[in-house]
């Protein structure tokens, strides 16, 4: 082996620029591969983090508007969900529907404590199942629970900027009273704003909301976790059947799809891990028709390199060299020098994957409204580096075998012809 | 008997074929200093060739060392070479990226021998023919005499049955191809080695012990040549 090498090593310092030349364009093809599959993977972990957000086996059902008349009725009505609605998800698909529960919103309130006052935020009525829905992460105290609910308590859950904002000079505003227009609540715990919209709700039961602000036993948006429905086809008949019920409640039409609004978060993430699948495709198709034009170039090189050393082939085989370890010789060297090169490219692209995740990936956009990271450790893994030291010695071995086989078959007579 | 050949024909197929070895009869025996001789087209290149194994003939029979050299695939005529023959070629034949001593180890790499004990075979060889101190120069970096004495280190390493060489003083000077050839000769002397030589210089050819006039594809002549100075072209060492 170490002879191998020391060949290899002599011709390719024999032909510098040569060397190079074969080798950046090596080189660029796996730089490409890397930087551009690390690109994805930032976009794809951005996406994967903003669909984390949520309980994946979750739902929720908004009220909409019909929009075909049904049963005398015309379109155009506005559908509220309410209590009714609540109970057939409860009862009617009680196989597949989970713990159920709704959000009703109050918005525009004014918060205030002594002097500190907070305008603009909701209070956002829920069940205690929407700490596991919403993945709402409680960093002091505790959620809403069941007594709450139960005895309708006027308890609130406050996010951290509230909590900065009403007492800004820290303490725990745990046991601590909050104004909401005109009513006293008792804060029992806080949790984590995400510094978008969320950050504003002030988390109290739904019985005590409802009691308060609802009319005519509107619930607001219902939201459940449900079980048992793994293929996008189970989805859609859940769906489907779903809606066609909630819609009979209110005499819409069954199939009438802006009655009721659902949103399905596991098909979100159905639909969300097929397009990162896609994209992964892609890039990996781009890199390597990237790299492929390496190989050529490679190829063509050996191609030329073997032609120059014909003569050095015909010696050879006249001292004794085997077909065979001249076709070993070449493609070992066309390997070696793509795996080198290739190398030194998958360093340059994992350098500029660290580079771009120490730049843009720490960048927020800034909507005003919500923060969104674009790149989330925009990097490859350790799989994808073997993946890609495996395609470039399967390159190796493809650009090498053409002109190996050319050069085995040299006969050392006409190799050897004076000229 | 290291060579035996019978009725050895070759014909090279073309549009107009052309017969060029028409039934060769030649035995020669170990420790031999065998000259061919001929002119361009007479046949002896492509006698070398088939008596190297770097080519097939058609009719006859070729035993080399007693071995019977027929239609052998590509590996086994590349073993054969490597161990029976070795080669010394008009323009040497060295590999230019490669130092002396690693020219010189080439055929022993073609065996599989370790690396150390390549290099210590080689270092000895290029010793005995007095160019240790060159040993990890480049071809370029050495004169032709130089040169050939490194490529005949090559063609004894592996103590092959038979040396073949085919214009070894072709590309060098008078002074240097008297070396040469007194070299050659004092391996087939000293060591008993086998040596066919092919030329087209009579003076050459005048320093071996036999010598076979070959023309027009058969052998016309073989002459015994034990007196060396007869020939006025061996007088003085003056060959050309």
């Amino acid at each position: 082996m170490r002879d191998i090498f020391t060949e290899i090593w002599a011709t390719a310092r024999r032909n510098k620029l040569r060397t190079a030349l074969t080798g950046f364009s090596v080189a660029w093809g796996i730089f490409m591969l890397i930087f551009l599959l690390g690109a994805g993977n930032g976009l794809i972990n951005a996406q994967m983090q903003s669909t984390d957000r949520y309980l994946a086996s979750s739902m929720v059902a908004f009220g909409g508007r019909t929009s075909k008349p049904y049963s005398g009725l015309g379109s155009g009505r506005g559908i509220s969900l309410r209590e009714q609605d609540m109970a057939t998800t409860d009862s009617v698909f009680a196989g597949v529907v989970g713990d159920v529960g709704a959000v009703y919103d109050h918005g525009g309130v004014t918060l205030s404590a002594g002097a500190n006052y907070m305008a603009g935020q909701t209070l956002s009525g829920v069940y205690p199942v929407d700490r596991d829905i919403n993945k709402t992460e409680v960093v002091e105290g505790r959620f809403i629970n069941d007594i709450d609910m139960r005895e309708r308590r006027k308890v609130a859950v406050i996010s951290e900027d509230q909590a900065r904002e009403l007492w800004p000079h820290g303490g725990s505003p745990v046991g601590k009273y909050v104004k909401a227009d005109g009513l006293m609540w008792r804060v029992v715990g806080v949790y984590r704003g995400d510094g978008m919209m969320k950050a504003s709700d002030v988390y109290c039961p739904h019985a005590t909301v409802c009691a308060i602000y609802s009319t005519d036993s509107r619930v607001g948006n219902i939201e459940f976790t449900f079980d048992g429905l793994e293929t996008e086809q189970q989805n859609n008949d859940f769906e489907a059947d779903y809606r066609a019920k909630l819609n009979l409640n209110h005499s819409a039409a069954p199939d009438d799809d802006n009655a009721v609004w659902l949103w399905n978060r596991f098909m979100d993430n159905i639909q969300m891990a097929r397009g990162m699948g896609i994209l992964r495709t892609a890039l990996w198709v781009v890199g390597l028709l990237t790299l492929l034009s390496g190989v050529v170039g490679v190829s063509n090189i050996m191609l030329i390199t073997v032609r120059e050393r014909t003569r050095e082939f015909g010696i050879r085989k006249a001292i004794g060299a085997r077909p065979w370890s001249i076709l070993r010789l070449i493609i070992i060297e066309s390997v070696v020098m793509t795996t080198l090169f290739g190398y030194v490219g998958m360093l340059c692209g994992i350098a500029a994957n660290e580079y771009m995740n120490a730049t843009i990936g720490r960048t927020e956009v800034d909507t005003g409204l919500f923060k969104a990271t674009m790149f989330v450790n925009p990097t490859v893994g350790v799989d994808v580096c073997i993946e890609a030291t495996l395609v470039m010695v399967l390159a190796g071995t493809l650009a090498g075998l053409v002109p190996a086989r050319r050069a085995a078959r040299v006969r050392p007579i006409e190799a050897l012809k004076e000229n | 008997m290291v060579i035996h050949i019978k009725d050895l024909n070759k014909t090279y197929q073309g549009a107009q074929p052309l017969h060029v070895l028409k039934g060769i009869n030649l035995d020669i025996e170990r420790g031999e200093f065998v000259s061919i001789m001929g002119a361009s087209g007479s046949g002896k290149s492509t006698l070398l060739n088939i008596l190297g194994i770097l080519d097939n003939y058609d009719t006859g029979e070729y035993r080399l060392g007693g071995e019977l050299i027929w239609n052998l695939s590509e590996r086994r005529a590349a073993e054969y070479r490597n161990r029976m023959i070795g080669f010394v070629f008009q323009s040497f034949n060295l590999i230019s990226f490669k130092t002396a001593v690693e020219n010189v180890e080439l055929p022993l790499y073609y065996q599989g021998v370790g690396r150390r004990e390549r290099r210590r075979r080689a270092m000895d060889y290029l010793d005995r023919l007095g160019l240790a101190a060159w040993a990890t120069h480049y071809p370029g970096e050495m004169s032709g005499g130089q040169r050939q004495r490194v490529a005949i280190a090559r063609a004894l390493i592996t103590r092959p049955e038979l040396i073949l060489a085919d214009e070894p003083t072709g590309a060098l000077d008078s002074k240097t191809s008297v070396e040469v050839m007194q070299l050659l000769k004092e391996l087939n002397e000293q060591q008993g080695m086998t040596i066919v030589v092919v030329t087209h210089e009579s003076g050459v050819a005048n320093e071996t012990n036999r010598i076979v006039h070959i023309r027009d594809g058969v052998i016309g002549l073989i002459e015994d040549n034990h007196d060396h100075h007869a020939s006025p072209f061996g007088a003085g060492g003056l060959m050309k």
